[in-house]
């Protein structure tokens, strides 16, 4: 290289190469920098801050899907199913997809049933978004023809809906769910988490229109619903429901409940309300026919409290089977008001005054007790607090402490008025009487088995259940409640419901028993409320209900007659009218091909 | 000696890395191949589900009730009709 042009100096040289080395350093630092800092920006990326950057990575890519469960299925106590869950699909589309596919949005309108306009305003309105549904819960056939059309954007997803196979007869115990699938009353609410299982989730990849490329992994096993057994006999209750329909048609009453009780164990067999509804149609019906009223609505029980007044005093023994009272003349003072019987029955021993339900005896056997003792008894028999029976919405009745009673208060309560409440508060207080006086909590699920609590001495129990047996027996109130070859013991009641500060002139009928009484098995308490048609009394509205019910409910569980005698002397007296002798049936014919080992296992008289 | 040795874990390597894309791959259809099972059970037990729906819905008490009593013009044995047998 010649420095032709160059004047300078050894010393100028020099310079001139420093400057060169200079000017070369300097560019060496310049990248050299750039290196560093891309270095160093390279290894905060990899090294300090990686796992940000890969979450951002996987973002774009990885989603955690849900897996879905479906809800666990309920059945009766024999495995009959009565609340299913079954697919639905629901149609959703990608608006910002769908709006580019316009043209084909008439067809996707006639698809759908839906007038093109109201379609294409309610999707444009929305067309921001990713999701939206076009419509829920149809029919996978339906959704079959939706989706065969191949629209771009639209696609459907699976959901589940819930079908009750029972219909009306079962609608207060179960209850229903709602769009979500979460339970909403009755037993669906109760158990809602037993019944929903929790969802899992998986770690997938996927591609820009949302399609599942890849199953990455596992990350939470789904914990699928889990059936339900309910403690309900599917029949007992239909017979329960069809005979209260019954009795509510003849008598033109506007509504009524009845519950079925085991003694033996404390499940509700049956639990029935009249007005219903169908939990299977999405329209929500009247706002009063979703009640539970078995376990929600209050009344003064009235005479059906006379036995629990006998208990009492038996139990504090200041009365005996043989006391007698002396009820003329038919009426006592109480206060300002006045004790009434409906005649005057004399004197009547213990036993008459449950026969004849005289407020007028019990009030005198109250007037025996004192105020604690009374009230005690009735609050360890159950009234005045929660049955506890898991039910949501479930009242506890009320019966008021003796600090708050009136004069009058305890005179009034011997006879039922005065105190609230529920028909399962009954049923459960005449199961105890039934039980041998053990108190078991009622429960709605098969095989739960409470502790049973010694309430009430055996023997009280069970000379009570004597008392009441004559009820149902001539010159008793109920006789229409005696059932063909077996015991019943019951009590009848008829009260005047309450209205604007006195009492209406429309009634409650009700009547409660247990039956058989030598082995009892099942309490019931049936009421209807505000009988229009013919009488109103308990044991002529109320008391073929439970006949009815009962005669059922025992041939369905085999209870064997304790009363038999009484039977076979109807059999022979109605022996005589008895001409028609059962047909013979015909020849069976036997299928040809039958296998030898199956032709060989059939009678005789059948080759 | 030491070149054998190389050659000997240079192969140990290629072997183990082959042996990972190998799992790799297995545990990919192993999991395509349970999520189908599972898919499969998830289906059978929705049929079952529907298929009882439909047997509780047929055979419900009242359709029962209504069809022996006028189709089928059955009734209740009369006390008349029973025959009480004791030991």
């Amino acid at each position: 290289m010649k420095n032709r042009g160059n004047n300078s100096t050894p010393r100028s040289r020099n310079r001139a190469r420093f400057n060169l080395r200079g000017r070369v350093w300097l560019i060496v630092c310049a990248l050299g920098l750039c290196s560093v800092s891309l270095i160093g920006r390279a290894a905060y990326v990899q090294l300090v801050n990686r796992d940000f950057y890969q979450r951002e990575g996987n973002e774009r890519f990885v989603r955690n899907i849900e897996i879905p469960t479906s809800r666990g299925m309920i059945t009766d106590r024999n495995g009959e199913p009565v609340a299913v869950s079954s697919p639905v699909e629901s149609i959703w589309c990608d608006p910002q997809e769908l709006l580019k596919y316009s043209d084909r949005l008439p067809e996707l309108a006639n698809a759908l049933g839906e007038p093109l306009d109201a379609l294409t305003s309610r999707i444009t309105q929305r067309a921001e978004k990713e999701f939206y549904y076009l419509k829920r819960r149809i029919s996978p056939d339906e959704a079959k023809k939706i989706t065969a059309l191949a629209i771009p954007g639209v696609n459907s997803k699976r959901e589940f809906r819930r079908f009750y196979p029972q219909g009306e007869a079962m609608a207060h115990v179960l209850g229903f769910t709602n769009i979500d699938d979460r339970g909403q009353e009755g037993v669906e609410l109760a158990f809602d988490e037993w019944l929903r299982g929790k969802p899992g989730a998986k770690k997938v990849i996927r591609d820009r229109r949302g399609r599942i490329v890849e199953n990455i992994d596992l990350v939470r096993q789904a914990q699928p619903g889990q059936d339900l057994t309910l403690s309900i006999d599917r029949r007992i209750q239909y017979l329960a429901f069809r005979e209260l329909r019954n009795a509510l048609t003849a008598h033109e009453a506007t509504a009524g409940s009845a519950v079925v009780l085991d003694v033996a164990t404390g499940e509700v067999l049956a639990m029935v309300n009249l007005p219903t509804f169908n939990p299977n149609s999405t329209s929500l019906g009247k706002p009063d026919a979703h009640r539970n009223r078995a376990v929600t609505d209050l009344f003064e029980p009235g005479s059906t409290a006379k036995p629990l007044t006998v208990a009492a005093g038996l139990e504090a023994g200041v009365i005996t089977p043989a006391s007698t009272f002396n009820t003329s003349p038919g009426w006592m003072p109480n206060g300002k008001y006045r004790t009434t019987d409906t005649h005057n029955y004399g004197v009547l021993d213990t036993t008459g005054v449950i026969r004849k339900s005289s407020n007028v005896g019990a009030a005198k056997i109250a007037q025996l007790l004192a105020n604690g003792q009374f009230y005690d008894f009735f609050r360890k028999m159950g009234y005045g607090q929660s049955t506890r029976s898991g039910f949501p919405g479930e009242a506890s009745g009320l019966f008021p402490a003796p600090a708050q009673w009136s004069g009058t208060s305890k005179q009034t309560m011997s006879y039922g008025y005065g105190i609230a409440v529920t028909p399962l508060q009954v049923a459960h207080a005449y199961a105890t009487l039934a039980n041998g006086g053990r108190a078991i909590q009622p429960t709605f699920v098969k095989g739960e088995r409470n502790e049973p609590k010694q309430v009430l001495d055996p023997v009280i129990a069970g000379e009570v259940m004597k008392m009441m047996q004559t009820v149902t027996e001539a010159g008793g109130t109920a006789t229409q409640a005696a059932i063909l070859g077996y015991h019943v013991a019951g009590k009848t009641g008829t009260s005047r419901k309450a209205s604007g500060g006195g009492y209406s002139r429309k009634y409650l009928s009700f009547f409660a028993g247990v039956v058989p009484v030598d082995n009892p098995r099942f309490a019931m308490a049936v009421v209807v409320n505000e009988p229009s048609q013919g009488s109103y009394y308990g044991g002529l509205v109320a008391g073929p209900v439970f006949h009815n019910v009962m005669e059922g409910a025992l041939r369905l569980m085999d209870v064997p007659p304790d009363d038999i005698e009484t039977w076979i002397a109807a059999q022979e007296k109605n022996e005589a009218k008895h001409i028609k002798t059962l047909p013979m049936p015909n020849a069976v014919a036997i299928p040809a091909g039958l296998s030898g080992a199956l032709r060989a296992a059939l009678p005789e008289d059948l080759h | 000696m030491s070149r054998f040795l190389l050659v000997v874990l240079l192969l140990g390597s290629i072997a183990s890395a082959i042996g990972v894309v190998y799992a790799r791959h297995r545990h990919r259809l192993l999991f395509v191949e349970l999520s189908r099972l599972e898919k499969a059970r998830d289906e059978l037990n929705i049929e079952f589900g529907r298929l009882q729906l439909e047997q509780a819905t047929v055979a419900e008490s009242n359709r029962i009730d209504q069809i022996a009593r006028l189709r089928l013009g059955m009734k209740f044995p009369e006390g008349a009709d029973v025959v009480v047998v004791r030991p």
